[in-house]
């Protein structure tokens, strides 16, 4: 070969996967679930990572006062809380103030919340910064015996959740990489020698009149590769719509789970997506080319 | 340039093919390679394409030594070579043209060298006419000058041909030895494996005649005798 014709091999690898455009069709659906899975549960785990920056980036402790308390009273406890043990510091929020920041958080679906200044469903709380973590769980007893409070979240809670939470997540993406790796590696590979199968007389004469095996190869591979970006491609505008989709609707129904916007992950998912389809699709296809490597 | 140099080959079976074969074809010969049904007449011509090695001995084709051929220089040995076997072996989905010019793009001959180089090799075994033509459309004697052409488009040194007339009749399987005889007036080397003693005899070629995986005679204007091919 004195110049390496890739419009040839594109040619040939593009009419060869439409020679057998079912199987191909498959290979691509089965690929685009696959990578749609595997991408929905890492996205799950980055909001998870991100939930958990965004609690640790709030106060340490809140404290929510009785709503039976008028907002005055409540105001009045500020010196009863801030003297507690361990406590350095003790910030009222009112419950106008919390539903203030709360649309901000909303942003545009902020109109979700227009009736509720005359009824506002949020309590009264205080953020409170400790002195010292060692004693963190007694700041937290200590709080709760305070009669107006009503309840006392501490930040430690909701991580540990959330960590627990991402860990189960990661495992199974991890568990779900592996078998849908192996399930999008055997389709393209079937396809692929699907495809050997088919031209297996033209590959007979090929090697007859003394092709090399890298130009014998090169097709197929060059078809496993596109299978690869096709699935990758399509499999990433799906999973565009579906986050778009249900991020609109868990914001409708929990605002404060609000989903960190596509676009903030997109050049990642992106990329994710064409490095692991067109990986799995060349891996695919030299895995069932293998045996050409005899003559 | 073919040199075999005591020749054993046993296949994995147990079956003893060759048994101590010398034969040397120098450039520009034309020889038949004849013999009964299991003499070892293609584990010869596998041997020369390199499709299989010597279980004993030395095979030197164009250069290339056959028995510790590296895998990647197989494809350059076969480039010196032009194989036809009985079978024909053409791709029934492509044109008569496509058949050929498939030869070309399979060791990456560019496309304006195949588009002069094509018609040129249809043209001298009679087929331009039918160059647009699907395979399964022509004779049988046609198709046979097709995979000739095919064989001769990357210009080899050296021809070999598997029992070429095997499936034609009397009048098209002479044509086909016509036209290798013609071939090699042009300067290629052509081996002829046969078992069919009428067309050999009606040339004065060198014979060469197996049998059980030995070589029983070797003459030049020879025959393929009787006696000899039933020994
Ligand atoms: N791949 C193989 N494995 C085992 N035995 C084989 C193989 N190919 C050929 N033989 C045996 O080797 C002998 C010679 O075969 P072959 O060279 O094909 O003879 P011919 O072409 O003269 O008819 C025969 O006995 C045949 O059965
Ligand atoms: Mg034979």
């Amino acid at each position: 070969m004195k110049r390496l014709d890739i419009s040839y091999f594109l040619r040939q690898g593009v009419g060869s996967i439409f020679s057998h455009g079912f199987m191909s069709f498959a290979a691509v659906t089965v690929m685009m679930a696959c990578l749609i899975i595997t991408g929905s549960f890492s996205l799950v785990a980055f909001n998870i990572d991100h939930m958990i920056a965004k609690v640790e980036s709030q106060s340490e402790i809140t404290v929510y006062i009785d709503e039976a308390l008028p907002t005055g009273d409540a105001q009045a406890l500020k010196d009863t809380i801030a003297s507690a043990a361990n406590v350095s510091k003790a910030v009222f929020v009112s419950k106008e103030q919390a539903l203030s920041e709360f649309r901000k958080e909303l942003g545009e679906d902020s109109s979700l919340v227009d009736g509720l200044q005359d009824d506002n469903p949020l309590r009264n709380s205080y953020r409170i910064f400790i002195k010292d973590v060692k004693f963190y769980g007694e700041t937290v007893e200590a709080l709760k015996k305070i009669p107006q409070v009503a309840s006392v979240v501490s930040r430690k809670d909701i991580t540990d959740r959330l960590i627990k939470v991402r860990s189960v997540v990661n495992a199974v993406s991890f568990v779900l990489i592996v078998m849908l790796g192996t399930v999008s590696l055997f389709i393209i590979s079937n396809t692929v020698k699907l495809a050997t199968f088919t031209r297996r007389e033209e590959i007979a004469i090929m090697k007859m009149v003394g092709a090399t095996n890298n130009f014998i190869r090169a097709p197929f591979v060059v078809e496993g590769f596109l299978l690869g970006l096709t699935s990758s491609v399509t499999a990433f505008f799906a999973q565009w719509g579906i986050y778009y989709y249900l991020g609109k609707t868990i914001s409708a129904g929990f605002g404060l789970f609000a989903l960190v916007p596509f676009s903030g992950v997109s050049q990642t998912a992106f990329l994710f997506f064409l490095a692991s389809g067109t990986f799995v699709g060349t891996a695919g296809s030299l895995l069932a080319i293998r045996k050409f490597l005899n003559v | 340039m073919v040199r075999l140099i005591d020749v054993h080959k046993t296949y994995d079976n147990g079956t003893k093919a060759l048994k101590g074969l010398t034969l040397r074809i120098d450039d520009g010969e034309f020889v038949f390679l004849v013999g009964p049904s299991g003499s070892g007449k293609s584990t010869v011509t596998k041997m020369l394409t390199a499709e299989i090695r010597p279980t004993e001995g030395r095979v030197v084709v164009n250069n290339y030594t056959v028995n510790n051929i590296k895998s990647s220089e197989i494809p350059y040995l076969r480039r010196t070579l032009g194989v036809v076997f009985q079978d024909f072996r053409l791709i029934d989905k492509k044109s008569v043209y496509e058949n050929v010019a498939f030869a070309m793009r399979a060791v990456g001959a560019p496309q304006r060298v195949i588009k002069k180089r094509v018609p040129y090799m249809l043209d001298l075994v009679g087929l331009l006419h039918k160059a647009r033509r699907c395979p399964n459309e022509l004779a049988g004697g046609e198709q046979q000058r097709v995979a000739i052409a095919r064989a001769l488009v990357n210009n080899p040194s050296l021809i070999i041909a598997d029992e070429p007339t095997g499936n034609l009749d009397p009048a098209r399987s002479l044509e086909i030895m016509m036209l290798l005889e013609r071939i090699n007036s042009l300067g290629t080397t052509v081996l002829v494996v046969t078992h069919e003693r009428e067309l050999v005899n009606r040339f004065s070629k060198r014979v060469v005649a197996l049998d059980g995986g030995m070589i029983i005679s070797d003459r030049m204007g020879g025959y393929y005798q009787n006696e000899t091919a039933r020994h």
